[in-house]
C-alpha cells in the first residue's frame, strides 16, 4: 500500500460506505413501512388517464445534438486540463499550439451555430 | 495474526472513522439546509416558515425524514425494477463521494490526490446517470421528459464549468485542491476572475437543477420530472442527493474562488479562527445565494436555458481561458 495509489484507497472505502448507507436506508424503510401495493398504485402516473402506450417513445433529435456537442467540448476541456497546469513548462510554443487547436474548434462551433444546431424553439 | 495485517486493519479503521466524520455532519447539514431554505424563503416572503415542530421548528427536518422513512416504497408495475431502485442509490452515492477530496483545512482531507479537480469533475458528470436511469426505468411520460431535459441541461453547463475551472487552473498551476487554495494566499481568485465567478455561480445553479434553472422539476409542466414515480426513502435519496450536491458545489466554488480555508486577511484576530470555520462560513455564503435565487428569480424557459448555456456561457468562458493564459504568458507570470 505504498505510493501513489494508496491515496485512492480512502476513495474506494468512501464509495463502499456511501453505497452501503443508501442500500441500508432503502431496505430498512421497505422493511419498516407497511407495503400494500395495488394495481392502481403501481400504474405509472399520468394525470388521471390510463397510460395509452409505452412512455419510451420518440423524442426530439436536438437532445442527441446536444449530447454530441457535449462529447466534443468535454474532450476539449479534458485536453485543456493538463495544458493549463503545465503552461509554465511548455512556454510560448505550447501556448500557440493550444490556441491553434481552440481556433479550429471555434470554427466548428461557429458552423454549428450558423447551421442552427443550438436553436430550441 | 502478523503485525503488518494488524497495521492494515488499523489504518482502514482510521479511514472509516474519518469518512464517518465527514458523512454524518454532511447528512445533518443537508437536513438543516432544507430547514434553512424554508426559513430564509419564509423570511423573504414575510412568512414564518416551519415553526411548529420543536422550538422555532428546529425538529422539522427530522419529522420530514421520519415521515418519508415510514411511507410505502411504490415500485411501478411497468418499471425496470432493479434500475429503478439503483438510480436513487447512485445519485446519493455520487453526491457523497465527492467529499473524499475536499480539503476542510490545511491537510484536513481524506484523500489528497493530485488530480482532485479532475475527480470532482468526473463525479459531477456521473451524476447524470442517476437521473437518466430514474427517468428511463420509471416508464412514465413525465419522468422520461424530465430526465431528458435534466441530462441535456447538466451536460450543457458541465462544459462551461470545465472551462471556468481551466482559467483557475492556469493561475494555480495544479490540479490538487489544497495547492489551489494555498495559491490564493494574498489574492482570492474571485477578484481577478470576477466574471468567471459569476458564471460559475450561475452554472452550478443549472448543474444542480436549482432555481431559476429547475426545469427538470417544473411542477407546472412536468409535475416533478424524473422523480415523479418515486416515494418513500427512494425519493428521499434523490432529495438528499440534490441538497448534498448543492453543498458540494458550494464547497467547490469556495475552494476555487473564495480561498477555501484561508481567512480574508492574514492579520491577528482573523487568522486565530481555525481554517474549517472559514471554509464552512464561505460554503454557507454560497448556499445563501442558492436560496436567494430560488426566492427571487422566476423560472427560465427551456430554449432560454440552452441558449444561455451554449451561446453565452460557453463563448465567454472560452474567451476568458484565452485571455487569462495569454496575459500570463505575455507577462511571464505563470506558476512553476
Amino acid at each position: 500500500m505504498q505510493g501513489y495509489l494508496a491515496e485512492y484507497l480512502p476513495i474506494l472505502i468512501f464509495i463502499a460506505i456511501a453505497a452501503g448507507l443508501s442500500l441500508v436506508m432503502i431496505v430498512a424503510s421497505m422493511l419498516t413501512a407497511r407495503q400494500r401495493p395495488d394495481s392502481e398504485k403501481l400504474s405509472p402516473y399520468e394525470c388521471g388517464f390510463e397510460p395509452f402506450e409505452d412512455a419510451r417513445g420518440r423524442f426530439d433529435v436536438r437532445y442527441y445534438l446536444v449530447a454530441i456537442l457535449f462529447i466534443i467540448f468535454d474532450l476539449e476541456v479534458a485536453f485543456l486540463f493538463p495544458w493549463a497546469i503545465s503552461l509554465g513548462t511548455i512556454g510560448v510554443f505550447g501556448f500557440w499550439s493550444m490556441m491553434f487547436f481552440l481556433f479550429v474548434l471555434t470554427i466548428g462551433f461557429l458552423y454549428e451555430w450558423k447551421k442552427g444546431a443550438l436553436e430550441w424553439d | 495474526m502478523g503485525e503488518p495485517l494488524l497495521d492494515a486493519v488499523l489504518s482502514i479503521l482510521i479511514i472509516v472513522g474519518q469518512i464517518l466524520l465527514i458523512v454524518v455532519p454532511l447528512l445533518l447539514a443537508v437536513a438543516y439546509l432544507t430547514y434553512a431554505e424554508r426559513k430564509v424563503i419564509g423570511a423573504m416572503q414575510l412568512r414564518q416558515g416551519p415553526m411548529t415542530v420543536g422550538p422555532f421548528g428546529l425538529l422539522q427536518p427530522l419529522a420530514d425524514g421520519a415521515k418519508l422513512f415510514l411511507k410505502e416504497t411504490v415500485i411501478p408495475a411497468t418499471s425496470n425494477k432493479v434500475v429503478f431502485i439503483l438510480a436513487p442509490m447512485i445519485t446519493f452515492t455520487l453526491a457523497m463521494i465527492g467529499w473524499a477530496v475536499i480539503p476542510m483545512g490545511a491537510g484536513l482531507v481524506i484523500s489528497d490526490i493530485n488530480v482532485g479537480v479532475l475527480y470532482l469533475l468526473a463525479v459531477s458528470s456521473l451524476g447524470v446517470y442517476g437521473i437518466i436511469m430514474a427517468g428511463w426505468a420509471s416508464n412514465s411520460r413525465y419522468a422520461f421528459l424530465g430526465a431528458l431535459r435534466s441530462s441535456a441541461q447538466m451536460i450543457s453547463y458541465e462544459i462551461s464549468i470545465g472551462l471556468i475551472i481551466v482559467s483557475v487552473l492556469i493561475c494555480a498551476g495544479s490540479l490538487n485542491l489544497s495547492t489551489i487554495v494555498e495559491a490564493q494566499r494574498g489574492l482570492w481568485y474571485f477578484i481577478p476572475h470576477f466574471p468567471m465567478f459569476m458564471l460559475f455561480l450561475a452554472s452550478i445553479l443549472a448543474e444542480t437543477n436549482r432555481h431559476p434553472f429547475d426545469l427538470p422539476e417544473d411542477e407546472a409542466t412536468l409535475v416533478t420530472g424524473y422523480n415523479v414515480e418515486y416515494s418513500s426513502m427512494a425519493f428521499a435519496l434523490f432529495f438528499l442527493g440534490e441538497y448534498a450536491n448543492m453543498i458540494l458545489m458550494s464547497a467547490i466554488a469556495s475552494i476555487l474562488f473564495l480561498g477555501g480555508w484561508l481567512p480574508p486577511f492574514d492579520i491577528a484576530p482573523l487568522n486565530w479562527v481555525p481554517g474549517p470555520i472559514w471554509f464552512i462560513l464561505k460554503i454557507c455564503l454560497v448556499l445563501f445565494v442558492f436560496i436567494w435565487a430560488r426566492a427571487t428569480l422566476p423560472r427560465y424557459r427551456y430554449d432560454q436555458l440552452m441558449r444561455l448555456g451554449w451561446k453565452v456561457f460557453l463563448p465567454l468562458s472560452l474567451v476568458w481561458v484565452v485571455l487569462t493564459s495569454g496575459f500570463l504568458v505575455a507577462f511571464d507570470l505563470l506558476p512553476n
